[in-house]
């Protein structure tokens, strides 16, 4: 068989097309289409040249630069914002550990936060909140980054503790936010104080880790063989997906705390994160149990066959083959319930919506003013919107999604 | 070729029903220690079946199965110690796609046999080297071709040191050119005396290797006998004319 060889031909490519055949081919290819560019084409340009304006010399953005920390953390009393701090460097001290341990899509999360907070620090204006200790903290969290960084690099901290570390930090940091009732040092502070971007955070990051096991535990349930579980689970799931979100925070505000007596109600933002949790738990459980059925008989049989028992096959043969299936649609759920956490806006919370609102409502003037307000808000919620779809696709490349069978 | 007389497979009046239609219709057989056992016949006879119901892949309403001394019944233990026992290659490999080459050997050794990890790789890279295909340990099935991850899949049900080997048509999903080197595989298998099962039309493996052969039709065990008499003078009518067409081309 050595000798035969298979004569190849040097066939290079077609080249692509330069800019004119390409403008040809795509704008100008018929009349019709010719027709359009020349109409749209002018549209777009001054649509585009009239926004760069608008936001550059007629926007008055003093509705979003003079209150930052207001649309961080909402009415969080000042003197108490330390603790807000600190839960702030230690997430950002185990991103830094993190990316230097793990690299890939945090590498460039990591960086852009620690730009972000170094800009900050270092910003050559004037601002009230802007103060010395602030800059000075500002520019300690880039440090502590970078520390982070070196200590995951060098191995200094085991995989397993980082692990471990980001599931004790939001645990402290909301134990810290809180605070205990009748201490002197750690004064309780109210939930209605809390506000902005740090209750979004807290709503839709609950949200998202309280939600994915329980629908994953829902979607099972809905293909078990015992009755009262599957009827459960069916129940949970159809009556969930059949009401809207609105109305179901509405049911855990106003008449879970009817029901409840009144010295044992829930925290009204627990409530919100309870209505958010199961309404998203639902629509996570049906998804998931698209991935379950993705998952040919084939690989249970196989796995049955070399004597796994029903519990093992579920978890190492059957769920890592039906979550991978359905990570894009997990996730782009993730990033509806983000941007649905702004309805909390509705049961009295002020979460980054909240906070925008009540500061055009705070004075006439911003009334003028509410175009900036939602565009930055919108800019804020397309930031963190974009980094979830692409830490999406960065998962599903490194777990092969569409390339292993 | 260590053929004892003691059976470790013994099954009586075997019969199964998918709803109304009757699959299996009280098979009978018993499988020697080492015997390597050949089930050929058309589609539909129920050979896929029978084999299926011998690990419980499909469960029998009527009549004993008896593997290793254990009955196979409702009881989930005793189902879990005959799986333990029977090792089974799938005519559509089944490989775990999520999973390593290696991966997929090593699984089923450390959470069922619960060996430590670094001896179940060490057996998992020998029996890759005994398929001839060590240099894949570190890939994905999806990466192999199909006759390496039949190979794989072998592998695989050996890691767990069956006393039994079933085949479902293991050669019926491959390309011709990749048919040989599993049949290879199998035929060292069955001379280092497993005792094995096979669903299969590879006459050139049942002639080299069978010690016994079954022509199933209509769900029953129509003839039975060595390749010889099996090739040279089949008695039924019904096993003459399938041999006759599937031994044309």
């Amino acid at each position: 068989m050595e000798n035969i060889q298979v004569q190849e031909e040097d066939i290079r490519p077609p080249l692509p097309p330069g800019p004119v055949k390409w403008m040809r081919d795509n704008l100008f290819n018929n009349w019709f289409n010719s027709i359009l560019t020349v109409v749209l084409l002018p549209l777009v340009f001054f649509a585009l040249v009239n926004s760069i304006l608008w936001v550059f010399t007629e926007a008055d953005w003093r509705v979003v630069t003079q209150f930052p920390l207001l649309y961080a953390v909402g009415q969080y009393p000042r003197d108490e914002l330390w603790r807000v701090g600190i839960g702030l460097s230690a997430i950002i001290f185990f991103l830094g550990a993190s990316w230097g341990k793990w690299g890939g899509l945090l590498r460039p999360i990591s960086i852009a936060v620690g730009i972000f907070f170094a800009v900050s620090a270092l910003l050559p204006v004037q601002h009230p909140a802007l103060t010395l200790s602030m800059r000075s903290y500002l520019g300690a969290n880039v440090l502590l980054l970078l520390l982070g960084n070196w200590i995951g690099r060098n191995k200094l901290l085991n995989g397993i503790y980082i692990i471990i570390g980001w599931v004790i930090v939001p645990i402290v940091f909301v134990f810290l936010l809180t605070g205990i009732r009748g201490s002197e040092t750690l004064p309780s502070v109210a939930t209605t104080f809390w506000g902005g971007l740090l209750v979004t955070f807290l709503l839709s990051a609950g949200g998202i880790i309280l939600s994915f096991p329980i629908g994953v535990a829902l979607a099972l349930g809905r293909r078990s063989t015992l009755p009262v579980v599957k009827g459960f689970s069916i129940i949970f799931i159809e009556t969930v997906r059949g009401v809207p979100l609105i109305t179901i925070l509405f049911m855990f505000s106003i008449i879970l705390a009817l029901f409840l007596p009144q010295d044992s109600r829930i925290d009204r933002l627990i409530r919100a994160l309870m209505g958010i949790t199961f309404f998203s738990a639902a629509y996570t459980a049906e998804n998931v149990r698209g991935g379950l059925q993705a998952v040919s008989s084939g690989q249970i049989e196989a796995a049955k066959a070399v004597g796994m028992n029903g519990f093992q096959t579920m978890l190492f043969i059957v769920l890592p083959q039906a979550l991978r299936a359905v990570l894009p649609a997990i996730v782009g759920q993730f990033i509806a319930l983000f941007k649905d956490t702004t309805l909390v806006v509705i049961v009295g919370i002020n979460d980054l919506l909240g906070i925008g609102r009540s500061i055009i409502n705070s004075d006439p003037e911003f009334v003028q003013l509410q175009m900036e307000v939602y565009i930055f808000i919108a800019v804020i919620y397309w930031i963190f919107s974009y980094l979830m779809s692409m830490a999406s696709s960065r998962l599903e490349s490194a777990l092969g999604v569409s390339t292993r069978l | 070729m260590t053929i004892t007389t003691e059976p470790i497979i013994v099954c009586k009046d075997v019969h199964k029903w998918y709803d109304e239609f009757h699959a299996l219709k009280g098979v009978n057989m018993e499988v020697k220690k080492g015997e390597v056992i050949v089930i050929f016949g058309p589609s539909g006879s129920g050979k896929s079946t029978f084999i299926r119901t011998l690990n419980r892949l499909e469960e029998h309403q009527r009549g004993t199965i008896i593997i290793d001394g254990i009955e196979l019944g409702h009881d989930v233990r005793n189902i879990e110690r005959i799986r333990m026992e029977t090792g089974m290659v799938f005519q559509q490999f089944n490989l775990f796609p999520h999973l390593t080459v290696m991966q997929n050997i090593t699984l089923a050794p450390i959470w069922v046999r619960k060996w430590p990890k670094d001896k179940a790789e060490k057996v998992g890279m020998e029996l890759l080297e005994r398929v001839g295909i060590p240099e894949q340990a570190r890939k994905f099935p999806g990466q192999l071709s199909g006759g390496q991850q039949q190979r794989v899949a072998i592998a695989r049900a050996l890691a767990m040191q069956p006393k039994i080997m079933l085949f479902d048509e293991p050669t019926s999903a491959l390309d011709p050119e990749m048919i040989k080197e599993v049949l290879d595989a199998m035929i060292e298998l069955a001379k280092s005396g497993m005792t094995m099962l096979v669903v299969t039309h590879e006459m050139g493996f049942a002639r080299a290797v069978a010690d016994r052969m079954y022509f199933f039709d209509y769900g029953n065990i129509v003839e039975s006998g060595t390749p010889q008499e099996i090739f040279k003078a089949p008695k039924e009518d019904r096993t003459k004319l399938f041999l006759s067409q599937i031994l044309q081309h």
